[in-house]
């Protein structure tokens, strides 16, 4: 095969990749939806639509876990095809596949959803589903636009402190996609809890607290994940390349910017005051800021990492 | 930073004593630090979006031509150097502050915390988030010294009295360790951060082919240092010549004309002695003493001949043209201050492979590559304002006591590739001799730049473990009941997690197989 029908294979790839995860997410909401329709205490009864969070398991509607169950599998498929366009795409231009925003895009995604699955596996965590899927959906979206045909890197590109930068980079932004939607989740439950209403919907997710633990936890990881890659081996390769280990370029100043949000974040989490809904908006403004570098800085403000 | 939240409020009349110590304890704060840390995000905003002199002065140039009404606004705000403006060094000072005034105590409280024994059990266990209990025909003692093997690395202590006895174990010191070591390297690496940029200078210059650079002040093209940096005696001597700059480019494919290889070869002595070739690719700088060299940038510098109405040489140079976008259309001066009584400025494009499709439109670069080479430029004559005593820059033409040489109804404009030599109208003519390459390198000294790497990479191994560990404290209560020992179990977590009571039944187990206890025996 050559590399031109490779780079078309894992175009191929990402797409059906793309396509089977809005399916999946569709399947998220159709339960919702459904979880709606077949909550046990009708809205009709004059009650409001409120349902204990624990009830027992008989009394759960059947059609949501099925649709849940669906929305898994095609997750898992999505997944497997994303690394499969991911994998391909490193074979088409015979280096890793992470030189540019769209590969970048891909592959973090890719990295994002097995984390996903993994926890789905260890802590079933498959509630988070939707909302992992919308902020991957975005992400895949965001790096589908800025799509560059595959071929070889600027010199610049070409050392193996890429593979150390670019790869702790991304890891942590998978942890911090996964903690953000975590982290929509909780403000939404907790708001329900607060408010002494929680529908049909959001009792079928945990506790609030259980999730905000998840999302710290995801955070908690990608947190020095992201120190390593932004202020580590960002330097050092910077110092390689350009002769300074830091210049202020645009993007090391917005990957500096998440980075202190999301210290502000962990702070906040241990601040009276601060917990819970607070720290989780910090966690959300983090994520934000990380979107802005990944992408806003790259579209709007020309500066030394233009190329990715 | 300091877990303290007292909201000591000042009274209505503070001696300044107590009014510094309650300033002391605001800013010190973990409420003020959080404020602190987010106004530092905010403020590094605009560092992004406004172009900064340190990074990019000539950008700044531009916003002043474009905004020339905000620009003044802005520089007055310190907007085009937001990081080493008054404000930026304000929030991150006092944040420096905060952070040395929260280590500080938790230091000492830690120091003490190690030395302390675990504290005793609370009367009370069903008031803890997790507690158990169950019977067993085993002694108290039996009981306590399997729970101490239970528990394993923890911090024991065993207290036993008349009708009964107590277990008390906390463990994850290192928690609070990693935390506070995480803390101070931040302190480390921001400090070697500040003694590189006061002991450290950088610098940059063009160098064409065949041409050489020496390691003084008044060769460089920007020079800046820090503080403590003396350019007349620091400066390292040392010095190089260019050979050859090579430049590689695809030339098929979706990525034509995309960069592949830049090199810049050449020769260069150390205090006098040869040291022979060196060769810098980008990502592959030259150490020279406790300096370094980076290629950051190159280009094309076209030789060019200018001769008055009489034939005599007027100007006889390489003259570097900057780059401007992919395909390398450059932009280029040339000064000639004295060429039959009056000065000349030549200004316009250098175009490595010049295309046209279209006679009557200007040609365009269509590759970085020198396959074509054409330099297109106007002409002016008048003063240059080289007497002025303001030193100008050679890549920028100040046409304000210039005027434009026409041609019939047009600009005169010379179109000339290499070999090629073109008449101007007042006599004379210029001429394309050959066509050299320029490197632009970077020069620097970062003094002890592992000072804040280590800080980082050790903050990093302290921020994991104060993230991985976590604090419990456990109890283990034994007091005999008749013929049995009624055994209560119970834990608290500092930092509360979800998972206490599947560990509380996992300890429980562990402590009844290590007693030789069948599970079936438990009570409630």
């Amino acid at each position: 095969m050559t590399t031109d029908q490779m780079a078309q294979l894992s175009n191929y790839l990402t797409g059906s990749a793309f396509a089977v995860l809005w399916i999946a997410f569709f399947c998220h909401v159709a339960e919702w939806i459904s979880a709606r329709r077949e909550a046990p205490v009708a809205v009709a009864a004059g009650q409001g639509p409120v349902v204990t969070a624990d009830h027992d398991a008989d009394d759960r509607p059947e059609t949501p876990d099925r649709l849940v169950g669906i929305a898994v599998s095609l997750t898992v498929l999505g997944t497997l095809l994303l690394i499969g366009g991911s994998v391909t795409r490193g074979l088409a231009t015979q280096r890793a596949p992470y030189g540019n925003m769209y590969e970048f895009g891909v592959t973090g995604t890719a990295i994002a959803l097995t984390v996903y699955l993994f926890m789905v596996w260890r802590s079933r965590i498959q509630w988070m589903g939707g909302v992992v899927l919308a902020v991957c959906l975005g992400i895949l979206t965001m790096s589908v636009s800025s799509y560059t045909p595959a071929g070889p890197l600027v010199p610049a590109l070409n050392t193996f402190w890429k593979y150390i930068h670019v790869t702790s980079i991304m890891v942590a932004a998978a942890m911090f996609m996964v903690g953000a939607a975590a982290s929509v989740l909780y403000l939404v439950k907790q708001r329900a809890e607060d408010r002494g209403a929680v529908g049909p919907v959001l009792a079928r997710f945990p506790a609030a607290a259980r999730i905000d633990q998840v999302a710290f936890r995801v955070n908690a990881i990608g947190f020095p994940m992201w120190t390593f890659g932004a202020l580590i081996s960002g330097p050092i390769w910077a110092h390689l390349a350009w002769g300074r280990y830091w210049g202020w370029d645009p993007k090391e100043v917005w990957a500096l910017i998440t980075w202190i949000v999301y210290a502000g974040y962990l702070h906040a989490r241990v601040t009276a005051g601060w917990k819970g809904r607070r720290a989780a908006y910090l966690a959300l403004v983090g994520f934000a800021t990380f979107i802005v570098s990944y992408y806003i800085v790259n579209l709007f403000i020309s500066g030394q990492h233009s190329y990715a | 930073m300091s877990p303290r939240n007292r909201r000591d409020q000042p009274a209505s009349e503070l001696r300044p004593l107590e009014f510094g110590r309650w300033a002391w304890r605001q800013l010190t704060s973990m409420r003020t630090a959080l404020l602190l840390l987010l106004l530092l995000a905010v403020a590094a905003v605009p560092g992004s979006f406004i172009p900064q002199r340190g990074v990019d002065a000539r950008a700044v140039q531009a916003y002043y031509l474009d905004h020339p009404k905000l620009a003044p606004i802005l520089e007055d705000l310190g907007a085009f150097s937001v990081f080493s403006s008054v404000w930026f060094s304000a929030i991150y000072l006092l944040l420096m502050i905060s952070l040395v005034g929260c280590i500080l105590p938790r230091t000492k409280v830690y120091a003490q915390a190690l030395r302390a024994r675990p504290p005793k059990a609370p009367r009370n266990f069903g008031r803890l988030p997790a507690s158990d209990r169950f019977e067993t025909d085993a002694s108290v003692a039996e009981v306590l010294a399997a729970g101490r093997r239970v528990l394993g690395r923890a911090r024991v202590d065993v207290v036993e009295d008349a009708d009964g006895g107590e277990l008390r174990a906390e463990k994850g010191y290192l928690r609070e360790f990693g935390n506070l070591v995480f803390h101070i390297c931040i302190v480390v690496a921001l400090v070697g951060v500040a003694l590189g940029a006061l002991l450290g200078y950088r610098g940059n210059v063009i160098v064409v082919e065949g041409d050489g650079f020496s390691n003084t002040l008044s060769q460089y093209d920007e020079f800046s240092a820090g503080a403590m940096f003396d350019p007349e005696t620091d400066l390292e001597p040392w010095s190089l010549d260019l050979g050859d700059v090579l430049t590689r480019f695809y030339v098929e494919g979706t990525n034509r004309g995309a960069p592949k290889l830049f090199r810049a070869t050449g020769g260069y002595t150390e205090g006098g002695r040869d040291r022979g070739d060196f060769s810098i690719e980008v990502n592959h700088p030259l150490s020279v003493g406790s300096e370094d060299v980076f290629l950051v940038g190159q280009g094309y510098a076209p030789v060019l001949r200018v001769t008055d109405s009489a034939g005599d040489v007027v100007f006889d140079g390489a003259v570097p043209f900057l780059p401007t976008d992919s395909t390398y259309t450059s932009t280029g001066v040339v000064q000639v201050p004295d060429s039959d009584g009056t000065q000349l400025g030549f200004q316009g494009f250098f175009l490595p492979t010049a295309y046209s499709p279209d006679p009557s439109k200007p040609s365009v670069s269509v590759f970085p590559g020198a396959l074509n080479p054409r330099i297109g430029m106007n002409l002016w004559t008048g003063d240059l304002g080289l007497d002025e005593g303001i030193s100008k820059s050679v890549y920028s033409l100040d046409t304000t006591k210039m005027t434009q040489v026409k041609d019939g109804d047009g600009n005169f404009r010379i179109d000339i590739g290499p070999g090629e030599s073109q008449a101007l109208p007042g006599g004379g003519k210029i001429e394309f001799v050959e066509l050299k390459q320029f490197a632009r390198f970077q020069i620097g000294h970062t003094p002890v730049p592992w000072v804040p790497l280590s800080g980082v990479g050790l903050g990093i191994l302290g921020l994991t473990l104060s993230l991985l560990v976590r604090p419990r404290r456990t109890w283990i209560r034994a007091r005999r009941d008749g013929s049995r020992t009624v055994v209560e179990v119970a834990a608290l977590d500092r930092v509360p997690r979800d998972d206490l009571p599947a560990d509380i039944d996992d300890l429980l187990s562990r402590l009844r197989a290590d007693l030789g206890d069948a599970p079936e025996k438990e009570l409630s």
